[in-house]
């Protein structure tokens, strides 16, 4: 007779381990706390696979959130990994002030519709501007889990709750939103299709900028019911994938991150060397934008020597600029349907280290007297402005 | 592949590795959960109701369960399922008063069993309380067969032994010592409903080898193990070797450093890999000090004037030619001694059969028998424990009856005897709450206990001391928890799944995976862990209702924690026990084989 037992340290016999000495389950965190079925569970299953997959050492990266069910879910993964739970709506603004103090930092930000379309809005449009380098992750179910169910601002016309009013605001789309912001990476996928997922995941983690995701990720408690347009069943029989993500990694593993911690994070440059197993790589700098048919396959070179093959499954898909997935996603979602895929995506992003010309040596690393040159040296600069 | 049957006994049965392996399906699991409660008595009963001698079984059974026991297949040892047995049996209450009785009316059948060894005692078990009138004619004074005679005290003390058989003997059976069954044919004549032949394996395999027949000091190990127990040999000289290294090697090397023998080597042909004896007494003796010699291939006994000096041996070496093992000598040794044990194995001797009477036999020379039935070419005998197919072991001789009593009460009722009644299922829900299951499912890191053992020279004092001390309370709690529960089910329900992942995220060993439905290689292939043991059947379920993939489940490694049902939002699954319903003579599956259990607690 016990209550909730923790999930025992014991493992089938044939757990492998990735190229830094690591299995799975040492990527995961502390017991859920949220409501057994929740998509935001499911969302951190897929989030420990694309982190172990890449052999990313944990203690590389800083976990950001908000607040919300899903803002919970860092404490669920990486228990080694550094963490910061902010204010609501708010952590856009830490995921900067962390990124421009250590730019080494492997950053993941997880967010919900709430956190990040109701009262952190203006955070997160404008961390997206900015291009903070980090993967942003918005767990999407429609409502404001936390706090029992009230529509949120993703929620759709039309969509009832679970005791029957019915929405009449109409929704913010992240995915539109991001892509008129200026996002350079914009993914939508949903917490039950980790096939999909987990290659957008670490394709995001490889980007070298702001990659934003779109998680559907029911809740099912408030919102899996009939009626929701973001229950399980409902983005199941909605949802087309339009373009598939493959995730092949190069540098992630073999160059960049070892494990002692030393090395140059996900953007470390591979240089100009293309590896000799894919002599077809598409050369860094071709343009992602370029069309092609569907059903053949894009392959796109990462900053650290991965690679992301991009296969369109929808003939009508226009990928050919920012402006024209802009439209297709709208038109797509005015017949019904929830367009999914790595969407739209600018492997030669400038983010904002590079946008702001900063350091290459992140502020952290840097001798006291270089961050704080003292007052002799202000004393000189306000001089030059007299 | 179709959607698994689980209202089919055998599938969930196939999980509980521990009791499918038992040759009496012993309900492992919850002996073990009615120890961790203090309920000695309603473990030993349940021990009690398949295998009949729990208390003997705790000390001496060839535990085939252990070797199967799920726990090995995450930790490294087995759960101590054994020893455990005899903590049910040491600490239990009288249970005199809750045993079968014999019914005040008879049914007016007669039955005869020829040896009073185990095989003839738990078939007047199952008997006597159905109304049969049992007669069971045992040559020596007393009955118990090989457990009394050769199986040595200081392993099982005689008071343990004499109380099991006490209880069957209790129930009103009519033994009859010191009655050798010179005839069959004659027996035949007397009338009996039915014979049941449980006269064993009763003759030692003896070495041919020059100088065997010129020296009194060579001996059969189970003739020896004999007289020793019957107070004909008293003493033995100093240095002895036994040749062989099955368990009754282990028992005469043992048996002789009591009675006086200091310098004792057990001698094998073959590497330790191939022994016979189980582990667990290569160690009991070993740690008796007695020497294990590998590789000697017995050659001749070597006899100086009439008296046995020593023995030859080839020291030799395997290898392998063309997958069949060869050995070639490396050089040939004497090793001095003063008496040698053989106990290279055992026959079957029918001696009192004659061979004209329909009971036919086949190859080397033994009855031809029925595997299900367990009767022979002669309709209304039966043949049952080692002498149905040679030696084995109590718990086999123990299932045999089981079968035979059933197979004999279809004779008696003149029914077909291969109409056998089909075993029975309870499934019932273990859920107590939201995250309360009436059963224990924290997993515990507790390695296995250690059974103590009487110091050397204590238990050398005297051939009764019993070597094996029992688990303490201390030891029996920890171990009580390494048991995993293997019959409490993770039951599923594909209506109610909405395919959210919770359970396949939590599951610790990765059992779970949902996928398209395929044949089982395909399944197999798409696992979320590999395969370990392909024998070891997948569950499948029908189509979920809305991907109709379907949920496959490898029973292989789940430690049934109950996390997946925990995390289940539609208790899709849910933890159920499973209990197996067995058919006895004349008590179909799910009738209990006892009286109603006063309330003890
Ligand atoms: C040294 C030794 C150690 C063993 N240790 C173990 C152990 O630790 N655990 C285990 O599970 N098994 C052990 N065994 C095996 C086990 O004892 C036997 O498998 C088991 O006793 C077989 O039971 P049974 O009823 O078929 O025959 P038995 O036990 O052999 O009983 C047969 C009985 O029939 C009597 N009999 C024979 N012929 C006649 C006749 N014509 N008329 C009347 N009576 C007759 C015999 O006197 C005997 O009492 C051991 C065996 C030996 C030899
Ligand atoms: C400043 C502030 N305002 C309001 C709240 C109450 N609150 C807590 S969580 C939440 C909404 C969370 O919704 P979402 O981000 O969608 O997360 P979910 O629980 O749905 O995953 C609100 C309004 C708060 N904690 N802090
Ligand atoms: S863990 Fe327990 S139930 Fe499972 S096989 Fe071992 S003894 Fe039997
Ligand atoms: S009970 Fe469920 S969660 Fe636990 S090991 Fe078995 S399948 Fe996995
Ligand atoms: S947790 Fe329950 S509902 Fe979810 S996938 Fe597993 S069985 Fe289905
Ligand atoms: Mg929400």
């Amino acid at each position: 007779m016990t209550t909730s037992i923790p999930k025992p340290r014991i493992h089938h016999p044939s757990l492998e381990r990735n190229s830094i000495g690591l299995t799975r389950r040492d990527y995961e965190g502390s017991m859920s706390t949220l409501c057994a079925g929740c998509g935001h569970d499911s969302v951190t299953a897929a989030i420990i696979r694309a982190f172990w997959e890449l052999s990313i050492p944990p203690h590389r990266v800083a976990k950001l959130s908000g607040i919300g069910c899903s803002s919970k879910t860092p404490t669920y993964f990486l228990r080694e990994a550094h963490g910061f739970n902010s204010v609501h709506g708010r952590m856009p603004s830490i995921a900067t002030g962390a990124g421009a103090a250590n730019r080494d930092l492997i950053m993941i930000g997880i967010s919900g519709d709430g956190d990040s379309l109701s009262i952190g809005l203006g955070q997160f449009c404008h961390a997206m501007r900015r291009g903070v380098r980090m993967l942003y992750v918005l767990e999407n179910n429609g409502v404001y889990g936390l706090t029992k169910g009230q529509f949120s601002a993703s929620a759709d016309v039309g969509t009832k709750a679970k005791r029957g009013e019915v929405n009449r605001n109409e929704p913010i789309d992240p995915v539109l939103l991001a892509l008129s912001l200026g996002a350079t990476f914009v993914a939508r996928s949903f917490s039950g299709d980790r096939e999909q997922l987990v290659p957008i995941l670490k394709a995001g983690l490889a980007h070298r900028g702001f990659a934003f995701i779109d998680v559907i990720s029911p809740c099912v408690t408030f919102n899996d019911h009939e009626g929701s347009t973001k229950s399980y069943r409902f983005t199941r029989d909605h949802m087309r994938e339009v373009i598939a993500a493959d995730f092949t990694d190069g540098a992630v593993r073999d160059g960049g991150l070892d494990g002692a911690g030393n090395g140059h994070a996900i953007h470390a440059d591979p240089g100009d060397e293309t590896p000799a197993e894919s002599p077809d790589l598409v050369p860094i700098r071709t343009e992602i934008t370029a069309a092609y048919a569907p059903g053949s396959v894009h392959e796109i070179r990462m900053h650290d020597g991965s690679t992301v093959r991009l296969r369109k499954i929808d003939e009508n898909f226009e990928s050919t600029d920012r402006d024209a997935v802009y439209a297709y996603v709208r038109e797509r979602q005015r017949a019904g349907e929830i367009p999914t895929g790595l969407l739209y995506m600018e492997p030669e992003a400038l983010d904002m280290h590079a946008m702001e010309g900063t350091v290459a040596r992140p502020l952290v690393d840097l001798a006291f007297e270089s961050l704080c040159p003292g007052a002799g040296k202000l004393d000189a600069l306000m001089e030059e402005f007299r | 592949m179709r959607p698994t049957d689980v209202t089919d006994p055998a599938y969930y049965h196939r999980v509980v590795d521990c009791q499918w392996a038992c040759p009496a399906h012993t309900n492992v699991p919850e002996y073990i959960r009615q120890i961790a409660q203090g309920l000695f008595t309603e473990a030993y009963l349940t021990n009690r109701e398949s295998n009949v001698f729990p208390g003997i079984l705790g000390r001496t059974c060839d535990r085939p369960c252990e070797p199967a026991c799920r726990r090995t297949r995450i930790d490294e040892k087995p759960v101590a399922i054994c020893r455990l047995k005899r903590v049910a049996a040491d600490h239990r209450d009288d249970v005199t008063g809750m045993l079968p009785t014999a019914p005040a009316v008879k049914n007016g059948k007669r039955i005869a069993c020829v040896g009073a060894g185990p095989a003839s005692l738990a078939l007047a078990n199952d008997l006597v309380p159905i109304g049969y009138d049992v007669t069971i004619f045992e040559k020596l004074p007393r009955p118990g067969g090989l457990m009394r005679t050769n199986i040595p005290s200081f392993r099982l003390p005689a008071s343990v032994l004499d109380e099991e058989i006490d209880y069957i003997l209790g129930m009103g059976v009519d033994l009859r010592c010191n009655t050798p069954v010179d005839s069959m044919e004659s027996l035949l004549r007397e009338g009996y409903d039915a014979i049941f032949v449980g006269s064993g394996a009763p003759r030692g395999k003896d070495l041919d080898i020059p100088g065997r027949h010129d020296s009194d000091r060579i001996l059969i190990g189970i003739d020896f193990l004999e007289s020793v127990h019957f107070g004909h040999i008293t003493e033995i000289e100093s240095r002895v070797l036994i040749i062989g290294v099955g368990n009754t090697a282990m028992d005469c090397c043992r048996t002789v450093k009591r009675i006086g023998a200091t310098d004792v080597k057990v001698m094998a042909r073959r590497g330790r890999q191939h022994f016979k004896a189980s582990p667990w007494e290569l160690e009991d003796a070993e740690e008796e000090l007695v020497e294990i010699v590998e590789n000697h291939s017995p050659k001749r006994f070597v006899i100086e004037d009439g008296i046995l000096t020593g023995m030859e041996f080839d020291v030799v070496e395997w290898y392998d030619d063309n997958g069949r093992q060869k050995s070639r000598t490396l050089e040939t040794v004497t090793i001095p001694c003063d008496a040698v044990i053989l106990a290279i194995g055992q026959d079957n001797a029918f001696p009192w059969i004659e061979r004209d009477i329909g009971i036919e036999f086949g190859d080397w020379d033994m009855p031809v028998v029925d595997r299900t039935t367990f009767q022979c070419t002669l309709p209304g005998v039966f043949f049952g424990g080692d002498s149905a197919w040679g030696p084995d072991n109590i718990i086999w001789a123990v299932e045999h009856a089981h079968q035979a009593a059933i197979s004999i009460h279809l004779h008696c009722a003149g029914a077909s005897l291969t109409d056998r009644p089909p075993q029975g299922m309870n499934l019932l829900s273990e859920k107590m709450g939201l995250h309360q299951w009436s059963y224990s499912n924290a997993y515990s890191h507790a390695v296995r206990a250690k059974m103590v053992h009487v110091d050397l020279e204590q238990r050398f004092r005297d051939l009764g001391v019993e070597v094996e001390l029992g688990f303490d309370p201390a030891q029996t709690a920890a171990e009580v928890q390494r048991c995993l529960n293997c019959d409490v089910q993770t039951h599923f329900t594909a209506e109610l799944c909405i395919e959210c992942d919770a359970c396949i995220d939590i599951c610790p060993v990765d059992c779970l995976t949902i996928t398209h439905a395929g044949n089982e290689a395909e399944l197999r292939g798409r696992l979320t862990a590999p395969t370990i043991h392909p024998e070891q059947p997948l569950y499948v379920s029908a189509g979920l209702p809305q991907t109709a993939r379907v949920m496959v489940k490898d029973e292989d490694v789940c430690v049934h924690c109950g996390l997946c049902a925990e995390r289940c939002p539609t208790a899709a699954w849910d933890m159920r026990r499973f209990e197996l319903l067995q058919p006895y003579a004349g008590k179909p599956a799910g009738s209990s084989k006892y009286p109603p259990l006063p309330l003890l607690r």
